[in-house]
């Protein structure tokens, strides 16, 4: 009894005599804890508190409306809405922003999710034993490539590629589709969801191989012994068995492609007031804006511009939270259910 | 009779014909998989490479940027300073929550901050740069600064270095802290001669790997660290500090071939950084983990 207490991480035996070393170190890390965990908090409260001018002036329309005009600068007179005040003619739209955010993620989780799903399945059952350390190296410094190197390889190589060789390709075999439109400069929609597409990826098929290789291996091994093909007893025993955590290493990789800011930034075309008419056209994401926009935004002297960014941030953070969150309980819910079964 | 036999023997013959297809096909398509993602790894360390490594002239290493032009020594210089600052903060506030956690915690507070530090990791980079901006440029007013930055990336390195400690303490074996109770060591002393040292090495992977993401961190420091063309000094406030990732996002798309050559020298510098940390992080304190486990 006595030992299994003391062995509990949590617990700690009461001894009569405590050093200064003892209360150092307890609440030397229980501070620290505490700024961990405050940060969190500060994050949201701060973005609430300055946004909040910029939450109370544009109500509902930052959400339903089309146009970004941080309003003119030089003109007289203000624009006045929930008791605060923006330059003459403004209005913060963000629908360009937010569709742009969902519809390259979506597209990106759309190309990535199934080779992410094959290529887990390769990395467990096919790669060599002696290869393995090195694939999974590979894979981890896939995912460690900085999102602004992505972004330099998708003007250096995709965009062109885009612009010069597949619009063309597409637009000679699709001509009145959403493929159909021509490429134009090759920033747009279909880069950006590519280069996300290409970013997830090593996340998603770093955490899925990680879920399959908890998968008993006599389980699956008992499905080969009673005659099933090693890939008949992956794609009706392991995956379907797996679905609920390889759905939430899904929506993590979701989260973070929609927040990834530098490589979008630099391959989307910042698309403002327009939505895309086919997957080559400008799009812009939120977090994208947020970069681009701040430059104007610091030019409008009432600061509303510079606050409805703020808003725009907290927007991005409510929508990553929401997501994260999601993929967090299913996979405690599945663990739970796998530690009781 | 012997017909219908006959008939199912050819059906199973056709349906295993078509299973081996189906699974010749499945492994194939997965193996493809793979190797197309690593094959697109490849392409972008050849692209940095080729492009970078021609524009690494010892002139990069030994001026400042000027404009568009010039030299990376100041980003170079930031850069380091920046994550440097960053990691000795996040060691600091990281390892302490990572030992709280495995150590001190009772189960509520402890299962809300591994929630906190799971959602903290899935804050974008970008919205960790506006709240440095609004908190640290705007009312505290340090304006574009070092401190700014480092606080910005220690932020982005904090949820792995807990989540790494937190592991780390958690796996040390129970025999091994038992025998140092049984021997009549205080909880502190078990913590900090037994734990600890055999964590350790896992600890500092993590770390490394955290600084690899710090390296290559852009979208923290526009808003906090700004940029400079000039050496970054240790002023903490007040001075803004240059970083090799703006020059790999500014200069390529400017309109000169000479910014472009920076832009690349830049991606090259970072990729090279980062692939040392990354395999350090593996290999070295990997054969130092086998090494310890193996002794014990």
């Amino acid at each position: 009894m006595a030992a299994s207490t003391i062995a509990g991480g949590a617990a700690k035996p009461r001894r009569p005599g405590v050093s200064p070393q003892d209360l150092v170190l307890r609440y030397g890390t229980t501070s620290c804890a505490v700024v961990t965990a405050a940060t969190v908090f500060l994050v949201a409260a701060f973005l609430i508190v300055y946004s909040y001018p910029a939450l109370r002036f544009n109500g509902l329309s930052i959400l339903t409306g089309m146009t970004w005009n941080i309003g003119n600068q030089y003109g007289t007179g203000v624009e006045r809405h929930g008791g605060f005040v923006a330059a003459p003619g403004a209005s913060f739209g963000a629908v360009v922003f937010i569709f742009g955010t969902i519809a390259s993620s979506a597209l990106a989780m759309l190309i990535a999710t199934p080779l992410a799903v094959l290529a887990a399945v390769a990395m467990h059952y096919r790669v060599p034993n002696r290869l393995k350390t090195l694939v999974n190296v590979l894979v981890e410094l896939m995912a460690g490539v900085p999102s602004v190197v992505y972004g330099l390889w998708g003007i250096g190589v995709l965009v062109p590629w885009i612009s010069n060789d597949l619009g063309p390709f597409l637009a000679a075999r699709f001509p009145n589709s959403p493929l159909g439109g021509g490429a134009g400069s090759g920033n747009g929609l279909l880069a950006t969801s590519l280069i996300l597409a290409i970013m997830i990826f090593p996340i998603m098929a770093a955490t899925m191989r990680d879920v399959i290789s908890r998968f008993p291996k006599q389980t699956f091994e008992g499905a080969v012994g009673l005659g099933a093909t090693t890939w008949q007893s992956v794609t009706s025993l392991v995956l379907p068995a797996l679905k609920v955590p390889m759905f939430a290493s899904a929506m993590l990789a979701l989260g973070r492609a929609l927040g990834e800011t530098m490589a979008v930034l630099m391959v989307c075309g910042n698309a403002l007031n327009l939505l895309p008419q086919n997957i080559f056209a400008p799009v812009n994401t939120i977090a994208a804006a947020i970069v681009s926009q701040l430059d104007s935004a610091l030019t409008d002297p009432t600061g509303m511009a510079e606050r409805t960014l703020a808003e725009l941030a907290l927007i991005l953070f409510a929508i990553t939270l929401s997501v994260n969150l999601v993929a967090r309980l299913i996979m405690r819910g599945s663990d739970r259910v796998k530690r009781t079964a | 009779m012997s017909e219908m036999a006959l008939q199912g023997a050819k059906a199973r013959t056709r349906s295993r014909v078509g299973l081996t297809v189906r699974r010749n096909i499945g492994w194939g398509v997965s193996v493809l998989a793979l190797c197309g993602a690593l094959s697109i790894l490849g392409a972008i360390f050849s692209f940095v490479l080729a492009r970078g490594l021609p524009a690494l002239r010892p002139k990069v290493f030994t001026t400042v940027t000027s404009g568009i032009a010039g030299g990376l020594e100041n980003a170079i210089l930031g850069t380091l300073m920046l994550v440097a600052f960053g990691v000795l903060m996040v060691a600091v506030i990281g390892f302490g929550t990572g030992i709280w956690l495995s150590s001190y915690a009772s189960p509520k507070p402890r299962e809300f901050v591994r929630l906190l530090t799971d959602v903290l990791a899935g804050v974008p980079s970008i919205v960790v740069g506006y709240f440095g901006y609004i908190l640290l440029v705007k009312i505290a007013g340090w304006q574009f600064s070092l401190a700014g930055g480092a606080i910005a990336l220690t932020i982005i390195m904090l949820p792995y270095v807990v989540r790494g400690t937190d592991l780390a303490l958690e796996s040390v074996p129970r025999e091994l802290r038992e025998g140092g109770f049984a021997l009549g060591a205080t909880y502190t002393t078990v913590l900090l001669t037994i734990s600890w040292p055999y964590a350790l090495p896992s600890v500092l992977t993590m770390l490394l790997l955290a600084t690899g993401i710090a390296l290559g961190e852009t979208a923290p420091l526009i808003y906090t660290a700004g940029w400079s063309n000039y050496m970054p000094t240790w002023q903490l406030t007040h001075a803004p500090v240059p970083y090799l990732t703006y020059v790999i996002w500014t200069f390529i798309s400017q309109p000169f071939a000479q910014s472009h050559a920076l832009a690349y020298a830049a991606a090259a510098i970072l990729m090279l950084m980062i692939v040392v940390t990354n395999v350090l992080a593996r290999s070295w304190l990997e054969s130092l983990a086998r090494k310890q486990h193996g002794a014990r």
